[in-house]
């Protein structure tokens, strides 16, 4: 661990990770078992399955400041529902072109396949995209780039909150 | 699926309860500090740490402060939701409180039990805890679904681990459908001559327990049967089974064999499965004297009659009961069920892999279950153990870990074959007074009876010669080694390389999955490891337990077992089943997707992405429409809904944005 | 096709008939060799076990003005004869991939010599490119005098397929005994095709070095072998050069002659002997190959 002094200089990248339940979140789980120790930077949330994982969360992820997001799914074929992996494949893709024009590194996002029995890669992939992300810098994004993903979500918040009055 | 009452009307008031976990928590994170946090965090009017607050006193906190009127919603930071978030959220529902306000935060397996530095794990923790309650506040309350659960079990695969769940469930008076591959049930039991370490006969313990499958009402055995395909969910599973034609009439079949006299083949022509292909059998057959049921197959592969048409077929004439049928088709058998036990077995590790070993190439190398059928009374010497030439061998070689604990193979111990190599090397002793060399890396003989065995085999004057055989080659050096097979072994012991003349090898073969296992883990949507052995849902709380709820495991489909180990666990999942049942319903959890139809543009987007048709478009609203019924709670269609109409129940895009924010925010 | 091309030292010495007639058999079959200019040391065994630094430095040099005369060659290969070259070779590049402290000490010394290493060359056998780029088909159609009755001992040695050969069977080789099949040849089948032959002992620690060759050549014999195949300029000379001296050591008799597996295939191909060196084995091809070999 690095001396407090060394800290000052010393980046340590916010990576916000979105797991599926049945494959990558149970790894965690199980390299946490198995005590296999990795860099502290990432934040796992869990969603059910990949195929859930809305571009608007990675958009919104790093609008608030993360510095590289981690995806964690099913391997092909072993999804949960079928074929959810395979969407958030295409999504993944999709949001590679559209941070790219951002201006945010495609570095910055990452998609693995990581099984249920795979604790030793999660470990592996936590480890090898905090050093990534790390090489790479804080992101530092244009205040226009921030508005426009403002804008996009503020779209969206504001249907939810017209939903809301609409049923109440 | 709805929410309840006004919950979410009420002013917000969160509970944060952090575990210490004993030390497994408080040694890497600094709990007191996360509290002191996470009271200053919006809308939390209680922050509280305890020592196990999974045990009752911890809960008592919990349910408390909710009597009190303290929270209406409470985040619990300890180990991970996949253990105890079913606990809590019973906790919650207990002291009046609606169990879905309520979320943890993994700070045991994500944070204190992979984190090197405790700053940095007391900062992760922080983080997670800030999401939670971030998260927590946008929670509805909500009501699960309650649906009742078929009682009938399907049990795959008839090997002794099958034959033993499927006894045990039907006893307790369930309805059982036995599915076997093979046109016989038995497994790999029924080549087994003797088995360790108390040297009782194979058939005579397995037989009578194939007899009562047959014979027990509540089971409905289908034989030379494959499951196609699975649907449905726990309590309600939709199987498909298609039955193989074996070109025989099952119900006017008596076994008599007069078919298989018939055969225009006058003696085998097709490898004998059953044998190990040590002897041939004809294209009709019955597999085994005592095969369950007792009835004839013909293989279609084989049978110059089904393949060709020009045949006398005189199988036929021979049949007094008619019971040939040559145009046989498969027929596809739908069931209900409401639990399913996968028993699917192993198969053991190709021999040929290793080169070094000579299988296939010399003779008088054999694998250790064609050794089986070799000193088996009803296999294809009677019971003699003879070398190629017909003589008696002076000299055997077993060679242990073949295929197991090797890098280059399989890594992992299989557990079964040093008792089977001790099993195998007293009946060559018994038959034929051989000297018997048993070459191993370590003799692991763990469990009752065992290490006994090996003390007994050590003294009746097998050899034991530790270390990993390098080749079995035809290379000799002597005169005494002329003719024989030479084994190549370090002996690490002694600390010499030692050639071991021998007139025959047993290769100790290991186990391995079924060749299918990872298609057939997909039909049944759970998990293999990276071998390929079925995944279990905890290695040690919940062994024949998986992912998907209603399917369980029994046997060496999970992992590499002996017979003992098999049974036992054939009971549990047996015992898992039954209490599925006998509760008579499911909780399903509330995480299917909703449209809120104000929003929906009725674009269609999310109908071609729902794998199970549970959307469906409302032509009067012109918007659409989930089916809560047959939502499995992906959520696939609320990441596609381009309006934002979509959303899903515990997984809502407010409670993900917040959580997003929270991990961000405060770390 | 072209390759780059690095001899080491036993080619341009003692297995100077096996530069000879691999050169041959390579332009019968229009494959293109480009010598690798101001080549070195590969650092073979004995730089190994002194100094692996030095050791990987040499073999990264070599590398490094591949990569340099590139151009020259249409593929990015290097075209290794000598097995503990191709050893040596082989393993600098998977130390280099694998270890990035030891990659950047060695990118300095090659700096200091204004040379650079990017990985890209790949390290091929013969064998590898003769089954594997040109293809048995292509050279059995070029067959002018099959090798018929010649019983040959296909010999691979150790250090051609362990640890890093991904060509052929670490245990169980056959891209030579499908090359010289093709060609007419009789394979005799025995199970020391990749035992050790001594090695460098022969010089340091005869007895030993003597009896691991001895007794590759007593199986072979004993096996009706006409002539042992070799991959390797030391196995070649280990098993050639000091059958007299077995023969004092264990009273015995043996008299095998041992070719290089590119002299046989250019017989096959009806080249003359001189163009194969055959004219430099010390126990001449013909009393074991008899009428085909010459």
């Amino acid at each position: 661990m690095p001396e407090r002094n060394d800290i000052e200089r010393f980046f340590d990248p916010k990576i916000v990770a979105f797991f599926c339940n049945w494959c990558t979140y149970t790894a965690a789980d199980l390299a946490g078992t198995a005590r296999m120790t990795y860099a502290p930077n990432v934040r796992v949330i869990r969603i059910m399955c990949s195929g859930r994982l809305d571009p608007q969360f990675v958009l919104s992820a790093f609008r608030e400041g993360a510095d590289g997001i981690l995806i964690g799914g099913c391997h092909p074929g072993d999804c949960h529902y079928q074929e959810g992996n395979y969407q958030a494949l295409r999504r993944f893709i999709l949001l590679k072109r559209l941070i790219h024009a951002f201006g945010i590194e495609k570095e910055r996002i990452r998609l693995e396949w990581i099984a249920a029995s795979e604790g030793d890669k999660v470990q592996r992939v936590i480890n090898e995209m905090t050093e990534t992300v790390r090489r790479l810098g804080p992101l530092d994004l244009e205040p226009i780039t921030k508005k426009v993903i403002d804008y996009m979500s503020v779209t969206h918040h504001e249907m939810v909150s017209i939903s809301h009055r609409g049923s109440s | 699926m709805s929410t309840v009452g006004t919950g979410s009307n009420d002013k917000c008031k969160i509970g944060v309860y952090v575990c210490h976990c004993g030390i497994n928590i408080s040694s890497k994170v600094d709990v007191s500090k996360t509290v002191r946090f996470a009271a200053k965090l919006p809308h939390v009017t209680v922050s509280r740490e305890y020592k196990f607050m999974c045990a009752d006193p911890g809960q008592d906190l919990i349910q408390q402060d909710i009597r009190d009127g303290r929270i209406n919603r409470a985040v619990v930071a300890s180990c991970s939701p996949l253990m105890h978030e079913p606990t809590f959220r019973n906790t919650m529902a207990e002291a009046g409180g609606n169990p879905f306000l309520f979320q943890m935060a993994n700070i045991r397996e994500h944070v204190s039990w992979v984190t090197l530095d405790n700053t940095a794990a007391t900062e992760k923790a922080m983080s997670l805890i800030s999401a939670a309650v971030e998260r927590v506040v946008f929670h509805q309350p909500l009501m699960p679904n309650r649906v009742p659960v078929h009682p009938d079990v399907l049990v795959v695969g008839g090997g002794i681990a099958g034959i033993h769940a499927a006894l045990t469930l039907a006893d307790a008076g369930q309805k059982v459908y036995l599915v076997e591959r093979e046109p016989s049930i038995g497994g790999h039991m029924a080549k087994f001559d003797k088995t360790f370490p108390t040297l009782d006969c194979s058939a005579c313990i397995l037989t009578p327990k194939m007899s009562a499958v047959r014979a027990h009402s509540n089971i409905t055995l289908w034989s030379y049967s494959e499951v196609i395909g699975v649907d449905g969910f726990v309590g309600n599973f939709k199987v498909r089974v298609r039955r193989k034609p074996r070109y025989i009439i099952e119900e006017r079949c008596v076994g008599c064999l007069d078919c298989i006299e018939a055969c225009i083949y006058k003696s085998g022509k097709v490898p004998d499965e059953f044998n190990e292909g040590l002897v041939k059998r004809k294209p009709v057959y019955i597999p085994f004297p005592q095969a369950t049921p007792l009835v004839a197959v013909i293989d279609a592969k084989t049978c110059i009659g089904i393949r060709t048409g020009k045949c006398k077929m005189t199988c036929i004439d021979a049949c007094e009961r008619d019971a040939i049928d040559l145009n046989q088709s498969e027929e596809i058998n739908e069931i209900e069920v409401g639990a399913i036990i996968l028993a699917t077995g192993f198969k053991t590790f190709n021999a040929k892999r290793i080169y070094r070993y000579g299988y296939g190439k010399y003779s008088n190398i054999y694998t250790s279950l064609e050794l089986e059928r070799m000193v088996n009374a009803a296999g294809p010497t009677g019971g003699e153990i003879t070398l190629k030439n017909g003589q008696k061998p002076k000299a055997v070689g077993i060679v242990h870990c073949v295929g197991s604990r090797d890098n280059k193979t399989n890594k992992y111990c299989s557990k079964v074959c040093c008792m089977y190599s001790l099993k195998l090397a007293h009946l060559i002793k018994e038959r034929t007074g051989a000297e018997v060399y048993n070459f191993y890396i370590d003799m692991r003989t763990p469990g009752k009876g065992y290490e006994e065995f090996y003390d007994r085999l050590l003294e009746e004057n097998v050899h034991f010669i530790r270390g990993r055989v390098a080749e079995i080659t035809d290379w000799v050096m002597t005169p005494e080694e002329e003719g024989k097979l030479v084994i190549r072994a370090e002996d690490t012991l002694v600390g010499v390389v030692r050639r071991v003349p021998v007139d025959m090898v047993v290769l100790s073969v290991g186990l391995e999955p079924q060749p299918d296992a990872e298609d057939v883990g997909r039909l049944f949507n759970i998990s293999c490891t990276r071998e390929g052995w079925f995944l279990e849902r905890h290695p040690k709380l919940a062994p024949v337990s998986t992912f998907t709820d209603g399917i369980f495991l029994a046997g060496a489909c999970q992992g590499p077992k002996d017979i003992p180990d098999s049974v036992a666990q054939a009971g549990a999942a047996a015992a898992e089943a039954l209490a599925l049942i006998d509760r008579g319903y499911v909780v399903l959890e509330p995480n299917t997707a909703y449209v809120q139809d104000e929003l929906c543009s009725g674009c269609k987007t999310c109908i071609d992405l729902c794998p199970y048709g549970a959307i469906s478009f409302d032509d009067e609203k012109d918007t659409a429409k989930v089916n809560g019924a047959l939502c499995k709670g992906c959520g696939t269609c609320v990441a596609s809904c381009p309006s934002g109409s979509l959303q899903q129940y515990l997984f809502t895009d407010d409670q993900i944005f917040s959580e997003i924010k929270g991990v961000i925010l405060y770390a | 096709m072209s390759y780059l091309y690095f001899p080491g030292c036993s080619l341009k010495s003692s297995g100077r008939a096996y530069e000879e007639s691999m050169l041959s058999v390579f332009s019968t079959l229009g494959l293109k060799i480009n010598e690798i200019e101001d080549w070195n040391c590969c650092g073979a065994t004995a730089y190994m076990s002194i100094s692996e630094l030095k050791a990987f430095a040499l073999s990264a040099r070599i590398f490094a003005l591949a990569e340099r005369q590139m151009q020259a060659s249409d593929r990015a290969d290097i075209v290794v004869p000598c097995a503990a070259c191709y050893l040596g070779l082989n393993k600098t590049r998977h130390y280099l991939a694998e270890h990035p402290k030891l990659r950047r000490k060695i990118y300095k010394a090659l700096n200091a010599a204004n040379l650079k290493y990017t990985g890209r060359m790949q390290v091929r056998h013969p064998l590898d490119v003769l089954n594997n780029d040109v293809g048995i088909e292509k050279i059995s159609s070029l067959l002018v005098n099959p090798l018929e009755g010649v019983q040959i001992a296909c010999y691979y040695g150790c250090q051609l397929l362990r640890p890093y050969s991904d060509f052929d069977d670490q245990h169980e080789p056959s891209t030579m005994d499908r090359l010289l099949k093709a060609l007419g040849a009789e394979i005799v089948d025995w199970p020391l095709k990749s035992r050790c032959c001594g090695g460098s002992l022969t010089g340091t620690v005869q007895d030993v070095g003597l009896r691991l060759s001895y007794i590759l050549l007593k199986e072979a014999k004993k096996r009706g072998c006409d002539v042992i195949a070799t991959a390797c300029p030391l196995c070649q000379f280990n098993l050639e050069c000091y059958q007299s001296r077995m023969n004092r050591y264990y009273k015995d008799k043996i008299n095998v002659p041992v070719a290089y597996f590119t002299q046989l295939m250019g017989i096959a191909f009806g080249l003359s002997p001189q163009q194969l060196g055959i004219q430099r084995l010390f126990i001449p091809l013909k009393s074991g190959a008899g009428h085909v070999c010459l």
